[in-house]
């Protein structure tokens, strides 16, 4: 029974890394008052980019690949919604088409359509001495891959940025009242961009861990929704980097839950488990009535 | 009429521009172009049959999420999750198909009219968390696509999984639960008919009706139509999302009655969202989503030839709707703010 509640727990952990720093990224871009449906094709991107700087250049290079990769599709979406003013959610789902099919078609032309999976040098396992000889949760929660104490140090860094420096109160004022913001002298457009060009870094960033401390190789659609995930994320945790990091969580053990269930040999219908997230997410929504926490200029083109 | 010439005219302009981008990019790719456009040809236009079982049949789905599309976004209702409505449609459908004695006429009346209920009530749930609550319409249908696509996992694994309970699909559904062939000799069914009178019924229903009347002022400008036309704007929109689901539904309901015979989980290969890209560059005009569902529809039948024949991947095909889209709507922005004001697009605001 510890057995396998060590590894729920280690799995839950495994399962909310990408989904934290996915739905961190969206967080900074949302509190900056752009919505980007487009994460979903930050993190393919991610992961794609993942896969060819670390089969070049070892695992490591790959992480930088992968912000590099999440940053540029981020970037070619800031530039349509914050310089030019389209429509976000509708440029944003053209992002992720893009992102699908751009790394999808690649993928085959670089290495053959359906060819031998590729694999690439992936991170172990760090365990941090005498943490993780704790019994139960020690090896579920502290011998995890780098990325995962990234993940923790990156929403620390973001909570800290977000609510305690000049940079982060105007990045917020953007989200809320642009126009005043404008007034007050804050270079809108740039930090906009800025906040958006790093959401996407770490959407990418989410899918250089999928590839570097997961899989180990690169599938065509690997991202499987987890950028949209990573929204509805942002939604559950009102748009607050700690929140993003626990809602990761919620997610991450509903996933979890099949690997138990299997270990435990029940046949319960986990599909159903994995949909409860978002109809938690719904929930909490309506009970925090429509926009929540959200930030008041979120999802509108600047005037 | 002219700016209905227009658009044709833009539409026919962005199907060479799609091709084109297509063929840069398997060029690019180190590709064989010529080769590649032969087969894109061949696969959407090479013979009848690839006109009717090939770019028809893909259209239709198209056409009719399209359709949807465009209800909502005329309302000003941002509804993406046609992709979640119109499988919750083919799961309803199949359900309906499968419960009903084969029989008469029955089946196949039971199975359309359930998958138009079941896209509606998904919709409806957005449409209700937006009435009652405010949600926003993009993430309550985000949220609601993944409800749908784990439900219908589980139903394919569950409760409507094939009697040998090996494959993660339906039992295939019985001949009186299909929709007729509309050409004989090829695979065109009735659905593609259907389609199309349902554009022109919609063009016309917007343009000439009252209720069309109240849904175009709503979206253009809720807040004018409340004060000066005295619209209830709230259940304009409601009825619009709801509409917009019933219309994704259908289009599920037909893919499964018409094409596939049963459901399985990735029974749409993104529909939903390439039904943004159709709805969009029809500029939101019903009769004119059949023009530009049919490009969308050759385009994907014609890169489905050129995977088979010249080894191009057929997936391309997203980033060239990808570009397309992002074209439209720079395009769109820039003549809302009069970029090209001196030129000859600007001439469409007149």
């Amino acid at each position: 029974m510890t057995e396998a509640l060590t590894a729920f727990l280690e799995a839950t952990v495994r399962t909310a890394t990408p989904l934290a720093l996915a739905a961190l990224g969206e967080t900074i871009a949302e509190r900056a008052g752009v919505i980007n449906v487009g994460l979903e094709g930050c993190v393919i991107a991610g992961a794609f980019g993942a896969l060819v700087t670390a089969g070049a250049a070892g695992a490591g290079v790959g992480f930088v690949g992968a912000l590099a990769a999440g940053a540029a599709v981020a970037a070619l979406f800031a530039f349509c919604v914050v310089r030019l003013g389209t429509d976000q959610i509708i440029t944003g789902t053209a992002m992720t088409l893009l992102g699908l099919g751009a790394t999808g078609a690649l993928y085959a032309s670089l290495y053959g359509a359906g060819g031998a999976a590729l694999s690439v040098p992936t991170v172990g396992p760090v365990a941090i001495p005498g943490l993780s000889s704790i019994p139960v949760v020690g090896p579920a929660l502290f011998a995890q891959p780098v990325i995962a104490y990234v993940a923790v140090a990156l929403v620390v860094a973001a909570w800290w940025v977000l609510w305690r420096t000049h940079v982060g109160l105007a990045l917020r004022a953007i989200g809320e009242a642009p126009e005043a913001a404008a007034a007050a002298g804050v270079p809108v457009t740039r930090l906009r961009t800025a906040a958006v060009v790093v959401g996407g870094a770490l959407g990418g960033l989410a899918g250089g861990t999928l590839v570097l401390a997961q899989a180990g190789t690169f599938a065509e659609g690997m991202s499987a929704g987890r950028g949209f995930v990573a929204i509805a994320i942002v939604v559950l945790g009102r748009w607050h980097p700690v929140g993003a990091a626990l809602g990761a969580l919620v997610f991450g053990a509903a996933t979890a839950l099949q690997f138990l269930f299997q270990a435990m040999g029940w046949a319960l219908p986990y599909q159903l488990f994995l949909a409860l997230p978002y109809v938690l997410t719904l929930a909490a929504l309506a009970i925090a009535r429509g926009r929540g926490a959200a930030p008041a200029a979120l999802g509108k083109p600047l005037s | 009429m002219r700016a209905t010439t227009l658009r044709l005219a833009l539409v026919g302009v962005t199907a060479a521009v799609a091709a084109a981008l297509l063929l840069a990019i398997v060029a690019a790719a180190g590709h064989d172009a010529p080769r590649a456009l032969a087969a894109l040809g061949r696969g959407a236009f090479g013979s009848w049959d690839a006109v009717l079982s090939g770019t028809l049949l893909r259209a239709t789905p198209l056409v009719l999420a399209g359709l949807a599309v465009t209800l909502a976004f005329r309302a000003g209702v941002l509804n993406i999750g046609a992709e979640g409505q119109l499988l919750a449609g083919a799961a309803a459908a199949t359900a309906a198909a499968l419960a009903v004695p084969a029989a008469g006429p029955w089946p196949l009346m039971t199975a359309l009219l359930a998958g138009i209920a079941g896209g509606a009530a998904i919709a409806g749930v957005a449409a209700w968390l937006r009435a009652r609550f405010g949600v926003l319409d993009v993430i309550s249908t985000l949220m609601l696509n993944a409800v749908v696509q784990y439900t219908v996992a589980w139903l394919v694994r569950g409760p409507l999984q094939e009697p040998t309970r090996i494959y993660p699909q339906s039992p295939t559904l019985d001949a009186a639960a299909r929709l007729p062939v509309l050409v004989p000799g090829s695979r065109l069914h009735v659905g593609w008919a259907v389609a199309v009178l349902l554009a022109i019924a919609g063009s016309w229903w917007l343009a000439r009706t009252a209720a069309g009347f109240r849904l175009r002022a709503t979206g253009m400008s809720p807040g004018a139509a409340a004060s000066a036309g005295r619209i209830d704007v709230p259940k304009v929109t409601a009825w619009a999302f709801v509409g917009s689901g019933a219309l994704a539904g259908l289009a599920g309901a037909v893919e499964v009655t018409g094409v596939t015979y049963a459901l399985y989980e990735n029974l749409s290969p993104g529909y939903g969202f390439t039904a943004i890209a159709v709805a969009l560059l029809a500029g939101l005009e019903p009769a004119l989503v059949i023009a530009t569902g049919l490009v969308f529809g050759a385009l994907e039948a014609g890169a489905a030839a050129m995977q088979r024949d010249a080894g191009v991947p057929a997936v391309l095909v997203s980033v060239v709707e990808a570009l397309l889209i992002v074209l439209l709507v720079v395009a769109e922005r820039g003549r809302q703010a009069g970029w090209f004001r001196s030129g000859t697009i600007g001439g469409e605001r007149a």
